[in-house]
């Protein structure tokens, strides 16, 4: 099914990367990325493990300070940020971890009221109750409302990750291998659902994945990341419409698998 | 030009002693500023009462039945070990005393801290371990909440208040083994009991134990917090996070408790 790109601006960067270096002692991570996301766009950052792409998101949402370069997202630069700044500009963001990173003592409900609770004053328990079970239709999982993180799938894990970070209405959305671990079903959902947040929420979302058909699904642009810099940008068949043998290699292996 | 020497500082980063003597005194220099920290946000708002409570009550609460079997055994025993000494002394009358003054100064501090470094201090480690490497606490502050102020500030907080609660605790139910051992072998009656245990009871040796556990109470917390804050290399980096944090907490616990009796004592002039 054909996307519909009318929300995305190309003339507007909510993300704008440039000479971005990234080291871990004598480990070379990233060197000399440059990326521009546009508002209401998803990029797809495609590499190999360990070439540094949860490196990258991690910067972006200052979970992580780069060695040298420039990062702004939403016209403010991360690095030069104080705290109260950068709590300001990640109310902003959503992040989705890989592995979920819901509170495990927490149940659903408390994992979805616990942003909301502390940055929304002044809120009625029954406004608190409707945006929860808002951000959980969204997402699908009106029924687990009351469940422990413990008791949910894999895939369902993924989708109340997602919704945690729906509650708060970010501009951008960071995904960090949404579909990593799950059955191909499952993944399919999670493709479908990323797809529905930008469509509802008009989100511009960096997705890192190794996973090409999450990519071909998801992604407004390709980003691949070799060797700490990225080696073609642009629409999947313009990223592997090419001869280059790392990309055809990595595509090659990706569908024979 | 600017990033390339930054890159070369990154790579050839020179060990000012040894690989190991500088991670030591990194590690100590890190424990102080995590410590300066806790001070600096724990008078910001927000405050986090609810989590504060909610932990008071994991702490101190779920931690009654164990020091109150300890506290109980530790002053049967103790009394019982300690009468045949005083029987030859025909001292006999002073044993109350003696008992209280054991269990108020020195037992009820120790073993309620050294039970809660096991049972408080591991779960804090684990916990917080647990949730540093599934990524818990990334989540917490790309969702802009203050993970050291929700996490770590509530737990060194309700262990620095509750403890000094446990050891108060300790201490009565200590004197309450002591009585019944007592009052089998003389002829005593409760008031009578009591009167003669806090007789040499003074303000100085209650307000030293209530000091003491609260500085054994402050080192379980910031160690359990810290080796859990800090923890890597996923589920082995939890195991070791709960392990460091009774180990570490013990010893220092040990080293505290000599030098607080060392400043009591010269206040009280021995």
């Amino acid at each position: 099914m054909q996307k519909d790109k009318s929300y995305i601006d190309t003339s507007q960067a909510v993300i704008h990367i440039r000479d971005l270096y990234k080291s871990f002692g004598d480990l070379h991570v990233l060197r000399g990325v440059d990326l521009d996301v546009f508002k209401g766009e998803n990029v797809v950052v495609l590499g190999r493990s360990g070439t540094g792409k949860s490196v990258l998101i991690k910067i972006i949402s200052g979970l992580l300070l780069p060695d040298t370069g420039k990062v702004v997202v939403l016209d403010r630069e991360v690095d030069t940020l104080d705290r109260k700044q950068l709590m300001e500009l990640r109310l902003k963001i959503g992040f989705s971890f890989q592995n979920s990173a819901l509170y495990d003592s927490m149940s659903i409900r408390e994992n979805l009221e616990f942003p909301l609770v502390r940055h929304v004053k002044n809120l009625s328990r029954k406004e608190v109750n409707t945006a929860v079970e808002e951000v959980l239709e969204s997402v699908g999982l009106e029924q687990t409302i009351n469940q422990m993180p413990s008791e949910l799938s894999g895939g369902q894990k993924k989708r109340i990750g997602i919704a945690r970070t729906l509650i708060l209405k970010p501009e951008i959305m960071l995904y960090d291998e949404p579909t990593a671990g799950l059955d191909p079903i499952t993944s399919i959902e999670i493709n479908e659902l990323i797809n529905e947040v930008q469509e509802r929420y008009h989100t511009s979302s960096i997705i890192i994945t190794h996973d090409l058909t999450c990519a071909k699904l998801t992604g407004d642009r390709i980003a691949m990341l070799f060797d700490g810099q990225f080696l073609r940008v642009g629409t999947f068949e313009e990223v592997f419409d090419t001869d280059e043998e790392r990309v055809r290699n990595f595509y090659d292996y990706n569908f024979t698998e | 030009m600017q990033s390339q020497e930054k890159k070369s500082y990154i790579v050839s980063k020179p060990y000012v002693i040894s690989k190991k003597a500088d991670s030591f005194f990194s590690s100590i220099y890190d424990a102080f500023l995590f410590i300066g920290r806790f001070f600096k946000e724990v008078f910001q708002r927000p405050f986090e009462f609810q989590e504060i409570v909610r932990q008071c009550y994991e702490i101190g609460y779920r931690s009654l039945p164990l020091i109150s079997l300890t506290g109980f055994i530790t002053g049967i025993v103790f009394t019982k070990q300690s009468r045949p000494s005083l029987v030859e002394f025909g001292a006999a009358s002073w044993l109350p005393s003696l008992v209280a003054i054991a269990i108020l100064r020195a037992l009820a501090p120790l073993i309620t801290a050294l039970i809660s470094a096991g049972r408080v201090g591991s779960s804090i480690g684990a916990e917080l371990g647990s949730m540093r490497v599934t990524e818990q606490i990334d989540a917490m502050e790309v969702s802009a909440v203050n993970p050291f102020k929700f996490l770590v500030v509530s737990r060194i907080v309700a262990t620095t208040v509750t403890i000094p609660i446990l050891m108060l605790y300790c201490a009565l139910v200590g004197m309450l083994g002591a009585f019944l051992n007592v009052s089998q072998n003389e002829e005593t009656n409760f008031i009578a009991f009591w009167e003669s245990a806090f007789d040499q009871i003074t303000f100085l040796d209650v307000w030293s134990s209530v000091i003491k556990a609260i500085v054994f109470g402050f080192t379980i917390g910031v160690v359990g917090c810290y080796k859990g804050y800090y923890a890597s290399k996923g589920t082995e980096g939890v195991g070791k996070a709960a392990n460091s944090s009774v180990v570490l907490s013990m010893f220092l616990i040990f080293i505290e408790e000599v030098i607080i009796v060392q400043i009591a004592n010269s206040i009280r002039g021995y």
